[in-house]
């Protein structure tokens, strides 16, 4: 399955969904749509993922460089990740980069 | 971002074997990402000519080898920058051609594709015991590494080496056993899930058993009696010394084990702990002429190894190769791969395995200034690390008291280890060798501080704490050597019954004799060490050499915790006890004298009789008094340590702490739990506060405030 992805910027919030599998092949999409969203300078990235089930080493790599593409200054937040991201996430450490929660903040 | 177009020189100016290429930078050594592109470079003196070997990742055969040109080789290195690389889809390696002539040392043999000695990944054991695929042409793979983790502020958090409680363990030994509880047992994850222990236990820095990746395969075979698989467990064995051990990483079969580790270490630095790695330098995983081919023999084995004048290969390692640490080449790759670790892992500090090989000659002559000992110490990015060296090899240079420290390294205190044990045993001359050991070594470290002396009892070398209580020799029969493997020297008493008993007398003598090392070792000027497990009795069933052990011989069993709680908070309360007391903390050697004319010298032994050591072969009876006066910073209380190892009670006349003072009980082994040991400013007023009777084989600490 590939990378469907999709969103825009709302009152400076980014906002990206993605859906299906985020590996090596699709980074550099999700890579470009964040370089995109960044150009607007948004105060906040919120990654819409509950129907993404699959995150490869790339893929989180990208939310490294997001982090530092928009500045410490943005939050980020992972929303509704399935179990398997989670875990990756944080046996990475990538979990002190985002926030990870069940809904969007309002 | 700058593209790869963006930079001349960045941009491709060759077109070879399909790939777009410049000539490439020669430092740093490895595969180094650049925009676009992949840095590649490495040495070589005697090769003749150098071919990068590309693979998708896991694939058999290559994708693609590029022969380096000539115009790219600068001096002895070979670098060449391919671009359009994907980063994480690829794997890489190297063909070497030169000589085949072992006599004159040259080992090159060109069918063979070797790993990069600086890869920073290595992928072929992604999972721990994963399938090895004995036919694969080129089993340990050289991946690319990011470095791209965010640290957000985190750095070596440099806690004085005075201060540090040292936890050895072994990271898959930690949590690989069922009552663990942790989500991914035997992992870096999974010792992270445990952080919480340790802060209770209360230690701050814990020291990882080799993590470099190896190869769990290297030498397995059948336990002839019990058909179990045998395994290099432990791991001295290095592979490559850039690489983290994929199969001690939950997420090394997604390639992640890089992240994994720094999620661990910045974890633990956020806890107030630090992360000591044990390092292997004195040898590879290539053992000797019957070896593999894996790296370094295929590059520049001359170079790499020490060589007898025939061409084999010296064996100060007990290993079969002893690499060649003070060749300028072999240094600097040392060197480089500590600053790597230090700077890119943000690790604290390093202690060298079998340290003596490194002060060796290319000819494997005692060095008196070792070229290699020297730079480390002086080295502007280690400058804050702890160094510590295990001052002995297997080649007979034992060098406890006289490692070349350079004003910086420390030392495993190998004598501390022995002489505590015999004194535990109550061996002829035992107190005074302990007045020494109790002091911070003296006798050994008199120019170098306290802190120069990491203290032990135990390691992962020999007996745990409670096999040394429990057995009086080896029982290595299921290492399936006959049980002539492992030390004979063990200094160890089993208390009257060899292994496991049912007699209460038994018991009870051996938790106390636990208590006792434990208490000596907590009160100890220099820096302890335990080794994980110790404090709640964790037994290998008298095996002192588990180094092939994947099974409950090794694994940390937490139902131990609960069965054991008493050892623990034992063991909680004296950490903490020295935690709370910087006098038994100094770096600095006690004089011996007032020289602050506060009414009692800085240190001062005692016997049976106040101010009476009895310092006779046969003597064993010891009490010693700091005091708080000397500590660092002047304002601690005094305390006293009295321990018999006699088989009967004995009376102790107390010496007088400072005016105003009274004696209070922060220990006493003679009593049963939970009256060991007391929590911190709730230790009982001793009621007689002129004499002490200390049960036989104890040890009694007290403060005074």
């Amino acid at each position: 399955m590939t990378l469907e992805i999709s969103g825009g910027v709302e009152n400076a919030v980014a906002t990206l969904v993605l859906k299906g599998e985020l590996d090596a092949s699709s980074a550099p999409l999700f890579k470009t749509e964040i370089e995109a969203l960044a150009a607007q300078h948004p105060t906040r990235l919120v990654l819409e993922v509950a129907d993404l089930t699959f995150m490869a080493s790339a893929g989180l790599r990208v939310l490294i460089f997001a982090k530092q593409k928009l500045g410490t200054g943005v939050d980020i937040y992972v929303v509704a990740p399935q179990p398997a991201i989670v875990d990756t996430l944080e046996k990475t450490g990538f979990h002190h980069s985002v926030y990870i929660v069940d809904q969007a903040p309002a | 971002m700058i593209e790869g177009t963006d930079r001349i020189d960045y941009y491709p100016t060759h077109e070879l074997g399909g790939y777009r290429a410049r000539a490439g930078r020669p430092i740093p050594f490895g595969a180094t990402l650049v925009p676009g592109g992949v840095n590649f470079s490495i040495y070589s003196t005697h090769a003749t000519a150098c071919t990068l070997v590309l693979f998708e990742k896991r694939a058999s055969e290559p994708m693609a080898e590029i022969p380096i040109p000539s115009a790219f080789r600068m001096g002895n290195t070979w670098s060449i920058m391919v671009f359009g690389l994907e980063y994480e889809e690829i794997e890489y390696g190297y063909r070497f051609e030169g000589p085949w002539d072992p006599e004159a040392g040259q080992r090159f043999d060109p069918r063979v594709i070797v790993c990069d000695p600086y890869a920073k990944v290595i992928g072929g054991r992604d999972t721990w015991m994963g399938d090895p695929e004995w036919d694969r042409p080129y089993p340990h793979r050289s991946r690319l590494a990011f470095e791209d983790f965010d640290w957000e502020d985190d750095k070596p958090l440099e806690i004085p080496t005075e201060d540090l409680v040292i936890y050895e363990t072994h990271v898959r030994s930690f949590t690989r056993h069922p009552s663990s509880g942790v989500k991914a047992p035997g992992t870096f994850a999974g010792l992270r899930e445990k952080i919480p222990y340790l802060l209770d236990l209360g230690i701050n820095c814990v020291e990882l058993m080799p993590i470099f990746e190896f190869d769990e395969w290297e030498n397995s075979r059948r336990n002839p009696e019990t058909g179990e698989t045998l395994v290099n467990y432990w791991g001295y064995s290095t592979l490559g010394f850039f690489a983290p051990k994929a199969g001690f990483a939950a997420t090394g079969k997604y390639g992640m084990q890089v992240d994994e580790v720094k999620a661990l270490v910045k974890d633990l630095h956020r806890h107030g702990i630090e992360v000591m790695l044990d390092v292997v330098f004195n040898h590879t995983a290539e053992g000797d002429h019957r070896g593999p081919t894996i790296s370094f023999r295929g590059i520049d084995n001359k170079t790499y190894y020490m060589l007898t004048p025939e061409g084999w290969y010296y064996n100060f390692s007990g290993t079969g190769n002893t690499l060649n640490c003070n060749h300028p080449v072999v240094r600097g790759m040392v060197i480089d791969c500590l600053r790597y670790w230090a700077s890119e892992y943000h690790i604290d500090g390093f202690r060298f395995d079998l340290a003596a090989i490194l002060g060796r000659d290319q000819n494997g002559a005692p060095l008196a200034n070792p070229p290699l000992i020297e730079s480390l110490a002086h080295d502007p990015i280690l400058a804050r690390c702890k160094l510590v060296a295990e001052a002995w090899d297997a080649g007979g240079l034992y060098q406890v008291g006289s490692f070349p420290n350079y004003g910086r390294w420390a030392e495993w205190n190998g004598k501390y280890r022995d002489d505590l044990r015999k004194f535990l045993v109550g061996a002829e001359g035992g107190v005074g060798a302990l007045a020494q050991r109790l002091q911070g070594s003296p006798d050994l470290y008199w120019y170098r501080g306290a802190s120069a002396s990491v203290n032990f009892v135990t390691c992962h070398d020999g007996f745990t704490l409670c096999d040394l209580v429990s057995y009086n020799g080896k029982h290595n029969e299921s290492n399936g050597e006959n049980n002539n493997d492992g030390a004979n020297d063990n200094n160890s008493w089993n208390c009257g019954a060899e292994g496991p008993t049912n007699n209460e007398e038994v018991n009870a003598l051996r938790s106390r004799q636990m208590r006792n090392a434990l208490a000596l070792l907590l009160f100890s000027q220099g820096v302890p060490m335990l080794l994980a497990g110790d404090e709640v009795a964790r037994s290998q069933g008298g095996n002192n050499n588990a180094y092939c052990h994947d099974s409950e011989i090794s694994w940390f069993d937490w139902t131990l915790v609960d069965a054991n709680a008493g050892l623990l908070a034992f063991t909680k309360r004296l950490i903490a006890f020295r935690k709370a007391h910087p006098v038994l903390r100094r770096s600095h050697h006690f004089v011996h004298r007032d020289d602050a004319q506060v009414g009692l010298p800085d240190i001062s032994f005692h016997g049976t009789q106040a101010w009476r050591p009895e310092w006779a072969g046969w003597s064993k009876a010891l009490g010693v008094m700091l005091c708080g006066a000397y500590a660092p910073g002047g304002a601690d209380d005094d305390v006293y340590l009295a321990t018999n190892t006699y088989w009967e009670g004995l009376w102790f006349d107390l010496p007088r702490p400072r005016a105003g003072r009274r004696w209070h009980v922060v220990a006493n082994t003679g009593m049963a739990a939970p009256e060991d040991a007391f929590d911190l400013g709730q230790e009982p007023l001793l009621e007689d506060q002129d004499r002490v009777l200390l049960g036989p084989r104890s040890v009694l600490i007290l403060v005074a405030r």
